[in-house]
This record gives C-alpha cells, structure tokens and sequence, in this order.
C-alpha cells in the first residue's frame, strides 16, 4: 500500500503550489459567501487527511482517533468559547488534542500495532460517553451553544492551520525523522537496531498530528452553533479522513490533499441528490480502494504513463 | 441489601453473557481469520432489526427469527470474506499489513451496512415487547427474555466448544488457529476455513443481535458502541483466545453491572479503565499467549 | 578488557531454554565465530547482544559497561551493530536511504545530511553497491541485500559487529566475496562475531569459535582446536 517516490525536480509543484495558495487568500473578495463556506468545509478535511496521513502513512500504524480529536477540539470551542478569545481557544484545543494524543501514544505504541489500532477505534466512544456522563451528573446540560463567528474569519483561520499543517507534515516529511518515520513502517524492529528511538518518535509525530485535528475541531464547532456530544464526537470524521487520505494515495505528499478534495466535491454534490445513499458510495469507494487501488490515486500516475508509454511503442507512428 | 447484591450480580451474568457472545465471534474473527472487525457491531445491528422486522410486520416469534438471523448473517459473512478478505490476504506482503487493510475495509464495511439499514429503517429506535413478564430469582426480578438471552448464550457457548473440540471442521480451526501454515501443510482448505469463521462470527453477531432486540430497543447505529465493548473483551481475554474472550465477555459483564449501579453512563469508560489498566500491566490478557 | 563479555546469560521461551548459563568473550580485533545445530540458541544470543531480548539472568557488557538489559537504539548507538538472519533491509526504501538512516541516527555524533549522503555513497562502495543506491532494496537479489544490511550496519560506526548467518543461501562465488568482504570489516577495526553454518568460512575466517548445542556452550577454541573436538563431532553428526 505504500509506495515510495523520487524527489520532483521540476519548478511545476511549487509554481502550483503558489498559485494555489494565492488563490485561497484571496478568496473571499471575488467568491460568493456560500463558496468560502464551501471551501471551508474541503480545507477541514484537507486538514483531516493530511494531519492522519503525516502519521498513519508512513508508520503504517492505523488509527481511527481523527473524530477523536476533532471532536475534542469542537467541545473546547463549545465549553470555553463564550469565555476566552478565538485565538486562545484554538490554541487550548490543540494542546489538548496534543495532550491526549501524548497519553495515548505513551500507552499503546510501545506495545505491538494492533493495541494502538483498538484503543483508537472505540477511542471516540469513550471520549462521547464521558462527555455525556459530565454534562448530565454535574452541568445538566445536554448540549451546548457556540459562539458564531463570521464566514470569512473561519475560513482565514481554516486556511491557516492548514497552511502551518502542510509545512510541518512536509517539513517533517523530508527530514530525518521523515525517513525514519517510513522505515518504522518497513521494520520497526531493523530501525531499532540503526539507532531510531522509535517509541518517542512515534509517540511525539502522532501527538503533533492531533494538534490541527483539534484546531480544526474547535473552529468548525463555531459554525454549528449547537453542539452536544453525539455531533461532536462522530465516527464519521474518522472515516472521512482515512477515506481521503487512502483514496487519494499515502505514496505522495499531494495524494490526501487530491482526495479530500475530490471526496469533499463529491460530497457536496451527491449529498443533495442522494441524501441518504452518499455514505453507503463512500464505503464502497474506500472498500473498493483498498481492495483495487491499495496505492490510491497517486498509484495511478506511474501506471498511467507505464501504460501510455506501451501503447506509444505499439504505435510508434501515431 | 443481598437482594441488591444479587440484582446486580445477576444482571451482571446477563450482560455478561451477551457479551461473551460477541466478543466470541470477533474473536473467531480477529484470531483465526486475523481481520480486526471493526463493523462487528453491525451484524448484531442487523439482527436485532431483522428480528424487529419480522416480529412486528410479519408477526414472528423472535425466536423464530433466529432461523433467519443466524444463516442470513452466516452468509453476508462469508461472502464478505470470500471476496474482499480473501483477496486482501492473498496481495498483502505482510500479516501486519494484512491485518491494517483488512481493518480498513472493514470500516468501510460498517459504513456501507449503517448506510444500507438507515435507508432500509431509518434512524428511528425500535422495539417490541417479547416475554417481558418478571421471574423472580432471591428476590430480584429479571425479565424472562433477558434469561432467555443468557441462556441461549450459554448454550451457543458450549455447542460452539463442542464443534472446536470434537467435529472436523472444529479441529480444523483450532489448527488453523495455532498456525496457518502448517494447518495448511496438513491438507486443510485454510481459505474455506478462515471464511468459515469469519462467517460463523457474524453469525454469532447476529444471533446476539437477536437476542439484544428481545430486552432493549434497537436502531439503524448502535452497532458500534457494541464493536467497541466486543474488542474490549477480546482484549480481556486475550488476543486470540477464544475460551478468553468467553470468559472475558462476563467478567466485563460483571463490571458494567457494578459500575452502573453506582453511575449509569460510566460503564464504557469503566470497560476502558480496565483496557487500559491491561495495557499496562498484562497487555496478553488472561488466557493471551 | 574484553570488547564484549557475557556471563551466565540466560533465556526461557516458555518452559524451553533457548540460552543456558552461558559465558562469552570477544576481545578487540578479533573476529570470533558462534556455531551449532539449528535450534542451538545462536541468534536468541545474538538477540541477547544487541536488545532485542533481555536476559533473564546473567550480565552481558560491551566495553566494560552493562548493555543487558538496554533498548537496542542504545546498544547501537554504543558501537554495536548487526545483522539479522532474515535480512531485515528496509524493502520499499531505495538502497541509498537504508544505510542514509544509520548514519543518521546509529552513531554518537550527529551528521548532517550531507555529511551522511558521502558516508552513505562510501559504504555501499566499499560493500560493492554502488551503482544501485537508487533501487528499493526489495528489488535487489539476496547476496545484494545481505551486503546492503552489512552496509546499513556499518553506517551506525560501530567498534562491533554481529553478521548473523551472511553466508546462508549464498552460491560458492557468493560466498568467496562475502569472506572477502568479512576480510575488508576487519581490517577497519570492526571486531567481529559471526554465526555461520558453512564451514570453510568459519574455519578460515575466525581466530575463535564458540560451539552452543541447545542453549548451552558445549566447546571454545581455535578453528584446528574446534575442528578436531570429540564433541562438536558427535554434536553436529550424532544429529
């Protein structure tokens, strides 16, 4: 399921890059109100997909704790939101995110992979029935209201914790700890033994990586106004941002980024047409990806110039 | 005070009981056919709404329904292993990335069956009443279908032990558990063994969820919270053992009733205190290797 | 001082003992050789060594210091590297990162990318890789992966190294160039501790010998001393 591809050395990727990212902040003067809105939601889950994928690609250790985080960062937003300033309490979400993510990495990744795997898995329906118990044995409340913030300041804030993600998942990406990263995820063991610390490695990107998925949490929560424990812990996001992040392809930097924009798109344009049937399509796309495509769209790149490449030896002429 | 000893003993040794049930079958599951069920807990969706369905607009004793639950579940199960399982072991380079995949599909499975039975019942909670009527034991009154639950617990786990230790097919797990390869060495047909037992798990799925819609109501999600409770008790009993999860299944029980005397709603983080307290102490649970 | 030394090591699995109250030296420069029946317990003290395992009683210290006991990051980090029986290379990794990553991280002092990069190149030279730097190590054949793990080992800077069965699924050719290759570690000044089953490498190779038969030492000497031993005869033919 992972491959492993060469540097790019053409100007092509940061030209786009650039221009990308020109676009995106200059985005609210010359779009409607309803496609920042839009565009918020597909930089969310650029974020999801991305912030997974730093970990979970490389080590090929699984978790299914995004909804986790997120949700912690929605109900930091919900609790602390009518008190302290915007700034803050993104901040506060992802520390706590960052927190919980540390304890939990401390726990489980010294042990073999499948306990970290089942600890993230039911991990959103602890922090979900803990929250409810809370609320219902001591503030009696079921569900909270957020303070709204306008469309554009969301979107800014959006942009910007994505941006600060796509330099450290990058950063991180093509550094040393990048490369020992990937090859815990070849043999943990053989890294062990040239030297890799793996344990505090493994513990500290994954804590890094639940930091935007808290941010993010916590500046959409600001978009629902209401939010009780069962929206805000949803397995939902999980699936979403593995979804994304396989489909797209964990062999390149871009590949979650192109998925969790394209499943976003689909998205938005299936939930009106099939409100009900959008998520059955998205588990068959994920099964069917796993199944087909292990190596995601990015895969595809490689098998599409091979083939095009045959059939210009068959056809030299044409 | 004893009548309230036993009140919670019991119901205790009730939910234990279903719990067993599961987690027996997500341990036939994860430690034989080394896929890690993440949509566990829909096939226990399924059939407590398929128990609903027939019992509320077709009129059928519950019990009966079991006659459709069982097989039903059976083949989704195998199907499901003979076609994405099957294919995802057979191009995998590792066991752990077999077992990473597999997990994965998996919860794309769940998504897919959750989808499926919200358009098929919609999200609403259902329920009906089946042999609700009190049985008094020492003093404290349990409904005669939660008895009916364990009890039919206990007799699928025995049976099943009965089928492990003494038909072909049973031994065949049993080997294919300890070691694949060899298993496979012996002349047995480890594909249709591992399918087997992933479709014989969500059979038990199934039944449980069967057994589920006879005492509480049901809906299009509960399926999940169910998966988690069931890989907690793997993980009690250890990762691969499937007398451990049966006895892990009550010993969680056990706990959840205790817990929720004193705080309702504390159960599951009860049940991950323990995860937890297991992580760091014993981490192969009590029958783990 | 002994480079190496371990005293009454030992290790259960179950109720098996896979290493039995055994006692071992290597001193500097020396290339020593550890051999036995399969199941004898070689690489389960190889895994003792390097931190794989920990001893359940018994000491074992690497130039003077306890290492029982340690992470192998540690013990590498310390001067003692290996090799695995499996060839444990990195498989989706180009040969190039394999050994780039133990520079990086197995040595004392800290390299910087560049200064790793011309190690990384000098290594797979001196193993003979360098042409493929830029192939996955999956893609490379057995004798090219066994050189490339050497290579990967060699980038931690170690004072030691354990070659765990080098020679094993090598052709004669193979073989030949992997004693010479032992040869050239040598002469660096890595001491070595090799387990081998072909013998002519071993008995040409190694200054000593260590014999273990199910866990225990049953016989040390030179290669003459080893070869000609009553019992190491018994125990490899008696089988």
């Amino acid at each position: 399921m992972r491959t492993r591809g060469t540097t790019p050395k053409s100007l092509v990727g940061p030209v786009l890059v650039v221009l990308a990212l020109a676009l995106l902040a200059s985005l609210t003067f010359y779009a409607s109100a309803y496609t920042v809105i839009f565009v918020t939601s597909i930089l969310m889950y650029v974020v999801l997909a991305v912030s997974w994928a730093m970990f979970s690609g490389p080590t090929g250790y699984i978790s299914l704790a995004p909804a986790a985080f997120f949700g912690v960062g929605i109900y930091t937003a919900a609790v602390l939101g009518l008190k302290l300033p915007l700034a803050l309490v993104i901040l506060l979400a992802g520390v706590g995110s960052f927190c919980l993510a540390l304890l939990i990495g401390a726990l489980t990744l010294r042990l073999r992979g499948i306990y970290f795997v089942i600890f993230t898995v039911g991990l959103v329906e602890l922090i979900k029935n803990l929250v409810l118990w809370y609320e219902v044995t001591f503030t009696g409340t079921r569900g909270r209201f957020v303070i709204p913030v306008d469309n554009n300041t969301v979107y800014y804030v959006m942009l910007t914790i994505l941006v600060l993600l796509l330099l450290t998942a990058y950063l991180i990406r093509r550094s040393r700890f990048g490369l020992a990263l990937q090859s815990i995820g070849e043999d943990e063991q053989a890294a062990a033994h040239v030297g890799v610390n793996v344990n505090p490695l493994k513990t500290t990107v994954f804590a890094v990586s639940a930091v935007f998925m808290g941010a993010a949490g916590a500046i959409m929560a600001t978009r629902w106004s209401y939010v009780d424990p069962y929206i805000a812990f949803n397995p939902l996001f999980s699936f979403m941002a593995v979804l994304m992040a396989i489909f797209g392809g964990l062999g390149r930097f871009y590949g979650p980024i192109l998925g969790a924009v394209i499943i976003a798109y689909l998205e938005e344009t299936l939930i009106t047409r099939f409100p009900y049937h959008y998520m059955l399509i998205f588990g068959l796309v994920l099964v069917a990806t796993i199944v087909y495509l292990p190596g995601g769209l990015v895969a595809l790149a490689p098998k599409l110039r091979s083939w095009t490449a045959r059939l210009r030896r068959a056809h030299p002429g044409g | 005070m004893l009548v309230t000893i036993l009140e919670v003993v019991i119901a205790g040794l009730l939910l234990g009981g279903l719990y067993a049930l599961i987690a027996m079958g997500l341990s036939l599951q994860y430690g034989v056919a080394r896929v890690l069920n993440v949509s566990h807990g829909e096939f226990i969706m399924l059939g407590g709404m398929i128990t609903w369905t027939l019992t509320t607009q077709f009129g059928l004793n519950p019990l009966v329904a079991l006659a459709v639950c069982g097989p039903l579940t059976f083949v989704l199960g195998y199907i499901l292993h003979g076609t994405i399982f099957r294919r995802l072991a057979s191009t995998a380079e590792s066991v752990g990335i077999f077992e990473g995949n597999s997990m994965l599909a998996s919860f794309g499975i769940m998504f897919i069956i959750q989808n499926l039975a919200l358009v098929i019942w919609g999200p609403e909670i259902r329920g009906y009443s089946y042999l609700a009527h009190p049985v008094n034991l020492g003093g404290a009154l349990f409904g005669a279908n939660r008895l009916l639950t364990l009890s039919f617990a206990l007799v699928i786990g025995l049976v099943f032990y009965f089928y492990l230790a003494h038909t072909r097919m049973g031994k065949a797990i049993r080997a294919a558990a300890q070691d694949r390869g060899a298993a496979a060495l012996m002349g047995i047909n480890i594909n249709y063994v591992l399918a087997i037992c992933f479709a014989l798990g969500a059979a038990m799925a199934g039944i449980a969820g069967m057994l589920i819609s006879m005492s509480y109501p049901v809906n299009a999600v509960m399926g999940f919270e169910y998966t988690t409770i069931a890989i907690i008790v793997v993980v009690l009993g250890g990762l691969g053992s499937i007398p451990g999860s049966f006895i892990g299944g009550f010993l969680l029980g056990l706990v959840g009733s205790v817990v929720t005397y004193f705080q309702p709603g504390l159960a599951l983080a009860a049940y991950y205190a323990i995860f937890i307290l297991l992580l760091l102490v014993r981490p192969t649970g009590i029958m783990g290797k | 001082m002994h480079i190496l030394e371990g005293n009454a090591v030992t290790k259960h699995f179950g109720g098996l003992a896979a290493v039995s109250d055994v006692d071992f030296a290597v001193d500097q420069g020396e290339v020593v050789g550890l051999i036995g029946p399969n199941g004898a317990g070689k690489t389960t003290l190889f895994n003792l060594i390097s931190g794989a395992l920990a001893p359940e009683s018994g000491t074992i210290r690497f130039q003077g210091d306890r290492i029982s006991g340690l992470k192998p990051h540690v013990i590498c980090r310390r001067g003692l590297a290996r090799t695995f029986q499996s060839v444990k290379v990195f498989p989706h990794l180009p040969a190039h990162a394999n050994v780039q990553l133990a520079a990086l991280f197995g040595r004392t002092d800290r390299m910087s990318v560049a200064e790793a990069n011309r190690e990384t190149v000098e290594l797979l030279e001196f193993v003979g890789l360098a042409g493929v730097g830029a192939v996955p190590a999956k893609d490379l054949k057995l004798p090219l992966q066994k050189r490339l793990e050497v290579a990967r080992a060699l980038g931690t800077k170690p004072q030691m190294l354990l070659l765990d069965e080098l020679m094993a699924g090598l052709n004669p050719t193979e073989v030949a160039e992997a004693m010479d290759l032992v040869y050239r570690i040598r002469d660096r000044g890595v001491t070595l501790f090799l387990i081998e089953h072909v013998m002519k490498a071993i008995m040409g190779v190694c200054d000593r010998i260590i014999v273990l038969h199910h866990g225990q030492k049953i016989a040390e000497g030179t290669p003459q001393e080893i070869a000609t031993s009553r019992t190491v005869v018994e125990v490899y033919l008696g089988e």
